[in-house]
């Protein structure tokens, strides 16, 4: 038998064997079988060197397209089951896509009074206001003396105020901080002042303690209308930027002329909501009282006189306002309490 | 303080109904609590009738049948079941469809058989007053068919103020009729003590001594009246007393009451025949002293509570509560009317100190002017002499006299811009203060405005007027501008920057914050398993003994909040507190407290939530509370070290940490004591950090340094040491022996292995990173670090590196 009959059995024979293997382990097989270095056609293209010189160059044609042939269909085939078993793979690795998802770790929460507080002080922040905090244990003089209440005012009492002494107390509300504030810097000066208060009550709109935010402005010229803008831009910026303001004069020790402020109901039209209804949210009466406020009272200043706070030269307004209130009115919480349960299930509903 | 519109009416009747009346108080500084509707809901069905017949019900004996004229074509027929009536009788009868004052209404109804065309009422069916014995027969006069309305108010409207501390004068109908003038611009009549059919100047049968001094007692006067006639008020009084809630009881009686209310100055009569001595004397009581008060209470007394006595001792607590012995009774025919001012302070804690306050004691702790109690006896003897039948005796004992003289105050135009930010016209000004009974004349840059005793203690000083020339002129007009800032600008400081930084870092992580109590159990300390006492401040009011104490951690709150949340069902805990603890005062505090400012993280359960993939994840330990401390860290840019725990009695003995901050202790870390897990109901692990977060150091603003430019050359070790060294240490000698080329060093892997170690040895590996900023490190020059390395473990650990 010739050697070109050879090869082309030779390569008859590899071209079935290639179509014939069923996966890449059986095709590896194959191409050992004929184009390994032990295999039959290699071997005769080894020996063509040993070949009469007129039959080398057919010899050596033929076994080396019978090679790069056989190559070209084992390296075609072995795409096609690597496609093929690449699909059986994934076919096996189907999963049922219904059930649950890994989960990521669980979405923390500030709790809703931080939340609410922070969203205060950035409006005031905003407006040029600093952030000061001052000392929950106060003493009797900031608390209640410095700031004109009357020796008889009904929250000195033991029954109302938490007392450590005599002379010191749990503070009633943010407003030392008014006094302190000034005696450590001279006008002009914008602050606000949240922080915990303290009094003795407990019931659904009352717990012994609370947060509020104080606000203060002393400079020179500041008028009762500064208020109203200053309050007007607050409401606006927590309540929603069609909202109002209407000042209520009203008696607080500290400031004169006093006011309670109201903003005008986020939730209705004049106490009416779209259905007209009755608002629960404002009891029907369109206005929502969120804080006190008023124009220092000069006797306030006169604490601090030395300090540059001349009340013949400087005035100010300050406002008081309860964070929960706040943070019950925009989230429709109705229970004080919760804010101090920490139930999860309740936090978990502010993002 | 309760005001029935048809009463106020009598002073000014502004054309608004209740409800606009209310509002309109509201924007001037009066607030209203509330309106009520006090009396009948249908008034136009309540008409007079003529008891015409009446005749035994057949069926039943209590019941008469009666035939009264309403006035209309047809007489009704009316079942009543009062023993007084009787024919030939005025009396007020309810139609049928009328609404009475609880709300009912009135139906045609069948009594034992008969129809009952309506009703004939009594006074407590009206509201008029207590009696309930028969109907009420009214004085005959009045048609039938009248209505009622017209013979005597059964329907106003009330308006609950609530009046501020600074606003005595406001706790009569008089006073709040000048606001409602001044507030709507409706006339105001002349005060009803302008006439007075008593005198002044001396007074014969009865000496007043003042004995308790001016200071607790600044005015007492007295009046007499002669051939008193005790018995029912008029129904027009009692109908005003009841819209007010007071229970009519006499004339006498009901006139003091009826006095107080109008002119806000409580009065007090005393039967003239049952005061002994013909003399009273103010004066402090004796410690222990006893009176019997007219609520037939015997009352223990001290020296700071002021009595009236008579020959015989106390008659009655100044200010706060008459005495039994001196009542008016039915059978006195002499009234001693008295009217004084009292020192508010001492009333307010008398009547406290007693539980007895009284329409009269908070009033008098208000502190009312003086002058009040000539306008108080001026109205009372007038009705003395109408309703009782009285004569008064010529002269009024005043022991006091008046008040401090008038202050005249300067009110500047320019000054109630400058404050408000809005003009008001100085002749509105006027006529507002005119109004509420200040008077004023033109004074160069605005008024001269002189103010009215009843307003002394509250109108001092020109911003009082502008209080209160704003309020009445409204605030509605004010407009809304911003400060015209001279400097200032907001920002938070770093301090309060590195708070939210490090609550926002902790909520990103998955914790969620809550807030607990700053009150804490004294029991906490021991719970925490310290040995002694661990110093809390204690409140000496507290509203319970649980929240006795000042927290002087955060870990207490947050166990409680972490067993609560447990006890309703939720499974892993990651939980977080800002916020202040409270220790004893240190130099440096501002307030009489140590105040620090701390966070405090506790977690409890598996670090992720249990899947179908993974059915057991991690529990939370030491290694995870370390982690979200080293998150925090990293966040914040704060260099960090733990060092071996120091007096944390609550944490495991094995698996507690201080940590370090900048080289300074700023907390703990650990893992709970089991014990302390415990008292909180935990079986399992629970870890925590407690930081002092106002004791951290913002970092300083950073200086960039090149990590670009060139590469970093990154080599594994594993270095074989004793189990004694810690991670720590190793780090802390590699560190320190490889110099500031050497920018990482972290523990991957701790391997134990007795055979090939040896016993009591462990191999730690660490992965190195070397990198210059200004070159590209040659391998000569990492190896000359490493040789330096194994030096150092060598010689400071007793270490040795492990081939690979
Ligand atoms: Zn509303």
């Amino acid at each position: 038998m010739s050697a070109e009959t050879r090869i082309t059995e030779l390569r008859t024979e590899g071209e079935a064997a290639v179509a014939a293997a069923q996966n890449t382990a059986a095709l590896e097989e194959v191409r050992v079988q004929f184009l390994g270095r032990r295999a039959e056609l290699p071997n005769l293209l080894r020996g063509v060197a040993e070949l009469p010189p007129e039959r080398r160059g057919a010899v050596g044609k033929a076994a080396n397209e019978a090679r790069r042939a056989l190559e070209a269909l084992i390296e075609a085939r072995a795409g096609q089951l690597a496609i093929s078993e690449r699909n059986a793979r994934l076919e096996q690795d189907r999963v049922d896509i219904t059930l649950p998802a890994d989960p990521l770790p669980a979405a923390g929460r500030l709790h809703l009074i931080t939340q609410t507080r922070r969203e205060i002080e950035d409006v005031f922040i905003g407006l040029g206001f600093n952030v000061a905090e001052g000392p929950e244990v106060e003493t009797v003089h900031y608390n209640f003396d410095a700031l004109n209440h009357d020796p008889l005012h009904p929250a000195r009492a033991w029954t109302d105020t938490f007392y450590l002494t005599p002379d010191v107390l749990l503070r009633t509300h943010t407003s030392p901080m008014q006094i302190r504030a000034m005696e450590r810097q001279p006008p002009p000066l914008y602050i606000i002042v949240p922080g915990r208060v303290y009094r003795r009550d407990s019931d659904v709109t009352h717990t012994p303690q609370f947060h509020q935010i104080e606000g203060l402005a002393v400079d020179e010229g500041i008028t009762l209308a500064d208020l109203k803008g200053t309050l007007l831009a607050f409401a606006r910026a927590i309540f929603g930027s069609e909202r109002e303001v209407r000042l209520r004069p009203h008696f607080f020790p500290f400031t004169e002329p006093s006011v309670e402020v109201d903003v005008s109901c986020f939730n209705c039209s004049g106490g009416l909501t779209a259905s007209a209804e009755r608002c629960g949210i404002c009891k029907g009466t369109g206005w929502l009282e969120i804080l006190g406020s008023g124009m220092v009272d000069p006797n306030v200043l006169l604490q601090v006189a030395g300090g540059g706070y001349d009340p013949e030269v400087v005035q100010g307004f300050a406002f008081g306002m309860g964070i929960e209130r706040i943070a019950m009115l925009k989230h429709g919480v109705s229970d004080l309490r919760l804010f101090y349960d920490n139930d999860l299930r309740f936090l978990e509903q502010f993002p | 303080m309760r005001v029935p519109v048809q009463w106020l009416h009598e002073y000014c009747a502004p054309d608004l109904d209740a409800h606009a009346l209310a509002q309109r108080l509201a924007m001037t500084g009066t607030e209203v609590e509330r309106v009520e509707h006090h009396g009948v809901g249908t008034p136009e069905l309540f008409v007079v009738g003529h008891v015409l017949e009446r005749e035994r019900h057949p069926g039943a004996d209590r019941l008469s049948v009666c035939v009264v004229d309403v006035g209309a074509d047809e007489p009704a027929q009316i079942v009543c079941g009062a023993p007084n009536v009787a024919a030939g009788q005025t009396v007020a009868v309810a139609r049928p469809g009328a609404v009475m004052p609880d709300g009912t209404t009135l139906r045609t109804a069948k009594l034992r058989g008969l129809e009952s065309h309506g009703m004939i009422l009594s006074e407590r069916e009206l509201q008029l007053g207590e009696d309930h014995d028969g109907i009420m027969v009214i004085d005959a006069g009045p048609a039938a068919g009248t209505a009622l309305a017209e013979v005597v108010s059964i329907a106003t409207d009330v308006l609950v103020l609530e009046v501020t501390p600074n606003r005595p004068d406001c706790l009569g109908i008089y006073g709040v009729a000048r606001e409602v003038a001044a507030a709507t611009g409706a006339p105001l009549a002349p005060p009803p003590w302008l006439e007075d059919r008593g005198s002044l100047g001396a007074l014969s049968g009865l000496e007043v001594v003042n004995a308790a001094g001016e200071e607790l007692c600044p005015r007492f006067t007295v009046r007499i009246l002669d051939g008193v006639r005790v018995g029912p008020s008029p129904l027009w009084l009692k109908a005003r007393l009841m819209a007010c809630g007071q229970r009519p009881i006499s004339n006498v009686v009901d006139i003091t009451n009826y006095v107080m209310l109008l002119t806000g100055q409580p009065m007090h009569a005393f039967d003239g025949g049952r005061v002994a001595g013909g003399q009273l004397i103010v004066r402090r009581a004796r410690d222990r002293e006893q009176v019997q008060t007219l609520d037939g209470q015997t009352r223990a007394l001290d020296s700071d509570v002021v009595v009236i006595d008579d020959a015989q001792g106390p008659t009655s607590i100044a200010g706060v509560m008459g005495g039994a012995r001196s009542e008016v009774s039915a059978a006195t025919t002499t009234v001693i009317s008295e009217a004084a001012t009292w020192n508010g302070p001492n009333i307010h804690a008398t009547a406290l100190r007693l539980g007895l306050r009284s329409e009269a004691s908070s009033r008098f702790e208000k502190g009312l002017a003086p002058e009040q109690t000539l306008w108080g006896q001026a109205v009372a003897t007038g009705l003395f002499i109408e309703l009782c039948g009285a004569t008064v005796r010529p002269g009024t004992i005043d022991v006091g006299g008046v008040g401090p003289a008038p202050v005249t105050l300067h009110l500047r135009d320019a000054r109630i811009t400058g404050l408000l930010g809005m003009a008001i016209e100085r002749e509105r000004c006027r006529e507002l203060l005119e109004t509420i009974g200040f008077s004023a004349t033109e004074a160069g840059d605005g008024l001269d405005v002189t103010v009215p005793d009843f307003r002394r203690a509250d109108i001092t000083r020109e911003v009082d007027l502008i209080e209160e020339v704003a309020r009445l002129a409204g605030l509605e007009g004010l407009p809304a501008t911003l400060p015209a800032r001279h400097a200032a600008f907001g920002r938070l400081t770093p301090a309060q920057r590195l708070r939210r930084r490090a609550e926002d870092v902790l909520a990103g992580q998955g914790l969620r914050e809550v807030v607990g109590w700053s009150f804490a159990a004294p029991e906490l300390s021991e719970k925490l398993l310290f040995p002694g006492p661990d110093g809390a401040l204690a409140l000496a009011n507290p509203m319970s003994a649980e929240q006795s104490r000042l927290r002087t951690t955060l870990l207490g709150s947050l166990l409680d909040v972490a067993a609560l949340n447990r006890a309703r069902g939720a499974g892993a805990l990651g939980l977080f507190e800002s916020g202040a603890v409270y220790q004893p005062r240190q130099d440096g505090d501002p307030g009489p407290a140590h105040e620090p400012h701390h966070l405090g993280v506790l977690l409890a359960g598996p670090v992720r939530a249990a899947t179908w993939r993974e059915q057991h994840p991690r529990q939370h330990d030491f290694f995870a509370a370390k982690g979200v401390l080293s998150g925090l860290f990293d966040s914040l840019g704060i260099d960090w070290s733990l060092a071996p725990a120091d007096g944390a009695p609550f944490l495991h003995p094995g698996r507690a940490a201080t940590v370090l901050a900048g080289g300074m202790v700023a907390g703990w870390l650990g893992e709970l004591h089991p014990q302390v897990a415990g008292s909180w109901g935990f079986e399992e692990t629970l870890a925590a950090f407690e930081l002092e977060l106002s004791s951290l150091e913002p970092p300083p603003t950073r200086i960039f340094s090149d990590l670009v430019s060139f590469p970093e050359v990154r080599e594994d070790v594993a270095i074989v040491v004793a189990e004694r060294v810690s991670a720590g240490e190793l780090l802390q000698t590699i560190r320190r022996a490889a110099g500031p080329l050497l920018r990482s060093a972290e523990v991957f892997d701790v391997y134990r292995d007795e055979q090939r170690l040896g016993p009591g040895r462990k191999s730690v590996a660490v992965r190195l990173g070397y990198q210059a900023p200004d070159r590209t490190l040659t391998d000569a020059e990492v190896a000359q670090r490493r040789e330096a390395i194994i030096e150092a473990v060598d010689r400071e650990l007793g270490g040795r590196i492990r081939a690979a």
